[in-house]
């Protein structure tokens, strides 16, 4: 199969309003005869489903936790980017392309991320009519404030809960469609399968986490927004019941998926404190506004943060990218942490740590600022590490954070399985091999507000759909499968707790496929998992029964698919003998250690296609032109 | 530098509420808990006691949690009889083990209301909440149907304190704080948030009535001033937020055709 990503012809300002005129409309009146699944109440669930709602389409909702409102979105903290120039400092829709295409490195799609700053603007006026109180300035009007790799203020923030608000907004939209009957919610579901009939995608099947009991739901649409996969390596910033699962399972049932190994390593979270760990937290990147990036320039200086004078102190991000400084993108800031700490010149009991200092900012706008901009982020930091950051300075260390990889989706947000659609961080498609600050809520929201609403539209209105029902043999044949696999994880009954096994798993991954890869590292990592798959396999205990509410059979069930995943990004991050984003080969670095890219051979996006759990993924091209944007080496110095 | 890291890692005694389902009885079961760091969380020390108890043989302990950063809402344990534990501000998952001394009891049970039935050991149905909310507290404003955002300024001060009120993240502590298991801090912090904003206020009556008529359809008790909620909320929403919804009610149920 040739990959085609139905790009609309034309000039890149034109493609999506000559695109949004050609696709087929769908009755006002005919709408309410078609389903559409929506999986996932994140911002690009919420919104897409609230949308479709609002169009009139029949729409299923469905997510893992008691509400919609818990989605991890939630947590997203410093803001949402956009093209307003409100400050009238230069910035324009085509700026923000140029910046986020430049800030993925090179690897992402020029027509969607131009989509994406189009339609940024939209999102920004949608939110504040839904109530959502971002901060204003005392004329009224909104404020801004600048994230790593702009030299703009362009990101619209509530104080350090953006993603709350946001997705507060879109959740309040979802109740607005449940209460007029027009989307069915179906919390505590999970999404175990995709139900695939005559080439398209027609319902899925899932599990009812209060009783166990495996439910079919049929559909013409199904539409996943479901996240990313960050906690393949146990420790990450996502919550803990974030997962790969409905991604995977879809994967198997033929979409393809996208530049795994794109996996995003945010800088500045608070550094591990033992193997009791179950979760990193993030301090958002906003911080790197006001605070300075340290370690002393001794090796093992292990004196206190204030003892440590001024000229024995290594500001190493301003002294090495003068022009950016603490504001670099989070892949260039991310490694630099490791080099430091490499040398020996970390701090903190562990020496996997650095600074994030406060003094300057407190001393420049004093202490009553920095607790308006950030009072809640340093409260959270003191709850976590008991130390005051108006005091000392926070200690920080990158920690796996965002999936730019994904399943890979067409301009139209369609996966390689007709009708079946994908959103926000589950899907590939925006942000290359490094994803900006305050992209993230920005492609959520523009996915599922501006984009699917319409594509999807197209779909339904240029398809004919025969009549399903969830007794098709297809659902049936799932439901088997499905169970199955849900008595043969309670079966194995071994030794080893699903926690154990993914924190082993974790481990495989942050060494082999982490911050720095190299053929040795990677080859080594494609031996270890398969190892840990089989162990898994004999050696996993789960309690409990199917039957009821059982957080460890969930677990479980994640597990194995994260076994199977972490191959596919071993092997794609083998694959690419580039640096590029988030992505460091260290065969392939520039003499003063950055990342170099080889547009020849790797200009392309790796679309993987699933050929079953023990044979090798077949590797499909899409090559990546760049007309806009000249390729160029990333420099932000 | 870090005060409690050299502090040794404690023995704990917890009783914690045992439940199979909500139509079963529950109680309580103890348990022994050896070799807590004072640097865990609430919650990972519960991880632990659940690996334990599943190599074992046992039962793990069924609780909710999800973001771990005091965010997302979905954690909340009652904890030696304060919702969220002792921390002022602090939802289940930020309180850290250096909260505890050595020896302690600590007895763990769900929130307890009549619209929160228990749906396993420490887990409870809250969609009482959803439906709150589905009930008006949102603006009927359909995706593509805005003006430019700064076309309407707001005054900082009166965004602030709808900012002050959305920080809810719908958690539950205040129900279960409240001798009356009210829900009224809950839903005044969406009345409030929309009643202090230009874009709230086209449906800012209807949106009165029927969230507190959809409070008391679910079963949450009256608000009498105990100010409970207020003390245990971990976002620290303010009682204030009563008194405004108390007024947006009366001004709907006086001035409504």
């Amino acid at each position: 199969m040739t990959l085609d990503a139905k790009i609309p012809v034309g000039l890149i300002q034109e493609k999506w309003d000559k695109h949004r005129f050609n696709m087929k409309l769908v009755n006002p009146a005919n709408k309410r005869k078609y389903t559409i699944i929506v999986v996932g109440t994140g911002l690009a669930g919420a919104s897409a489903a609230a949308s479709l709602g609002e169009l009139g389409y029949n729409v299923q909702n469905f997510c893992i936790q008691d509400s919609p409102r818990r989605a991890h979105s939630i947590a997203a903290q410093g803001g949402i980017n956009a093209a307003k120039n409100y400050p009238n400092d230069g910035d324009s829709v085509w700026r923000l392309f140029y910046d986020t295409v430049k800030g993925g490195d090179y690897r992402s799609r020029e027509a969607n991320v131009y989509r994406l700053a189009q339609v940024s603007n939209n999102i920004i006026d949608q939110c504040v009519a839904q109530g959502v109180p971002f901060a204003r300035e005392y004329g009224g009007l909104l404020s801004n404030r600048s994230f790593g790799g702009a030299q703009v203020s362009r990101t619209f923030y509530a104080r350090g809960q953006t993603g709350q608000q946001l997705l507060l907004g879109a959740y309040s939209s979802l109740s607005r469609q449940i209460k007029a009957k027009k989307v069915e919610m179906f919390t505590r579901y999970e999404m175990l399968d995709l139900v695939v009939i005559d080439g398209k995608a027609r319902g899925i099947v899932t599990r009812n986490l209060i009783t166990g009991k495996i439910e079919s739901f049929a559909a013409d649409a199904v539409l996943l927004a479901t996240g990313g996969y960050g906690n393949v390596y146990y420790l990450s910033t996502n919550a803990v019941n974030s997962n790969a699962t409905a991604v995977w399972r879809a994967h198997k049932r033929g979409a393809y998926f996208a530049n795994p190994c794109f996996v995003q390593i945010h800088p500045t979270c608070i550094p591990v404190t033992g193997d009791h760990q179950s979760k990193l937290t993030l301090m958002s990147e906003s911080l790197r506004n006001d605070g300075r990036v340290w370690v002393p320039k001794a090796k093992g200086d292990k004196r206190p943060a204030n003892e440590i004078p001024e000229e024995e102190r290594d500001y190493y991000l301003e002294r090495r990218y003068p022009a950016f400084g603490n504001l670099v993108p989070r892949d260039i800031a991310s490694r630099a942490a490791k080099q430091v700490c490499d040398e020996g010149r970390g701090v903190g009991k562990t020496g996997l740590a650095v600074y994030l200092d406060f003094a300057d900012a407190i001393k420049r706008l004093g202490r009553k600022a920095i607790e308006e901009k950030y009072g809640n982020l340093f409260e959270m930091y003191e709850r976590i590490t008991d130390e005051n950051p108006y005091n000392v300075p926070m200690r920080i260390f990158p920690a796996i954070h965002y999936t730019m990889g994904g399943l890979w989706v067409d301009y139209n947000l369609q996966s390689t399985v007709p009708g079946l659609f994908v959103l926000g961080e589950a899907n590939f498609s925006d942000h290359g091999a490094n994803r900006l600050g305050a992209s993230a809520l920005m492609q959520g929201l523009a996915d599922g507000y501006f984009v699917a609403p319409y594509t999807v539209g197209n779909y339904i209105g240029s398809n004919k759909f025969e009549p399903v029902t969830t007794d098709h043999p297809a659902f049936k044949a799932s439901e088997k499968e499905v169970d199955d696999l849900v008595k043969k994880l309670l079966a194995v009954n071994g030794t080893k707790t699903a926690h154990e096994l993914n924190r082993e798993l974790g481990l495989i991954m942050w060494e082999y496929v982490g911050m720095g890869r190299s053929e040795e590292g990677l080859k080594k990592a494609l031996e270890e998992i398969p190892k840990l798959r089989e162990e898994f396999w004999k050696s996993i205990k789960v309690a409990g029964t199917g039957e009821t509410l059982n957080q460890n059979l969930e677990e479980a069930g994640r597990l194995a698919d994260y076994l199977e995943l972490a191959e596919l990004i071993a092997r794609d991050a083998l694959n690419r003998r580039e640096s590029c984003g988030g992505h460091f080969r260290e065969e392939s670095q520039t003499p003063e250690g950055e990342a170099k890219r080889d547009d020849e051979n790797y200009s392309y996006v790796a679309a993987w296609e699933f050929k079953g759990t023990e044979e090798a993924p077949e590797l499909h091209k899409e090559s990546l032109t760049f007309e806009h944007v000249p390729l160029t080496q990333r420099s932000y110095k | 530098m870090n005060k409690t890291s050299e502090r040794p890692n404690m023995h704990l005694h917890l009783k914690i509420w045992r439940q199979l389902n909500a139509a079963a009885p529950g109680k309580f079961v103890s348990y022994e808990k050896e070799n807590v760091s004072p640097d865990m969380s609430f919650l990972e020390m519960l991880d632990e006691l659940n690996e334990h108890l599943i190599k074992t043989g046992g039962d793990p302990v069924a609780f909710d949690s999800d973001c771990r950063e005091g965010i997302c809402g979905m954690c909340g344990l009652v904890i030696n009889g304060q919702a969220h534990g002792p921390r002022r501000a602090t939802t289940t998952c930020q309180l850290h083990m250096r909260s505890f001394n050595d020896g302690d009891t600590i007895t763990i049970e769900p929130w307890r209301a009549k619209a929160f039935p228990v749906v396993r050991d420490l887990v409870v149905d809250r969609s009482a909440f959803d439906r709150i909310i589905q009930a008006g507290g949102y603006v009927s404003v359909n995706a593509g149907n805005a003006q430019d955002a700064n076309a309407l300024p707001i005054s900082k001060y009166n965004s602030d304190l709808a900012m002050d009120a959305a920080s809810c993240i719908g958690c539950g502590a205040c129900v279960a704080a409240c001798p009356n298991a009210s829900a009224s801090l809950f839903t005044s912090a969406k009345v409030s948030q929309l009643a202090l904003l230009p874009q709230g206020l086209v449906e800012r009556k209807e949106r009165a009535i029927n969230m507190v008529s959809q409070m008391d359809l679910e079963g949450f008790g009256d608000c009498s001033n105990y100010g409970e909620c207020e003390a245990a909320c971990p976002k620290e929403i303010s009682i204030s937020n009563i008194a405004r919804m108390k007024r947006e009610y009366v001004r709907a149920a006086l001035t409504s055709a």
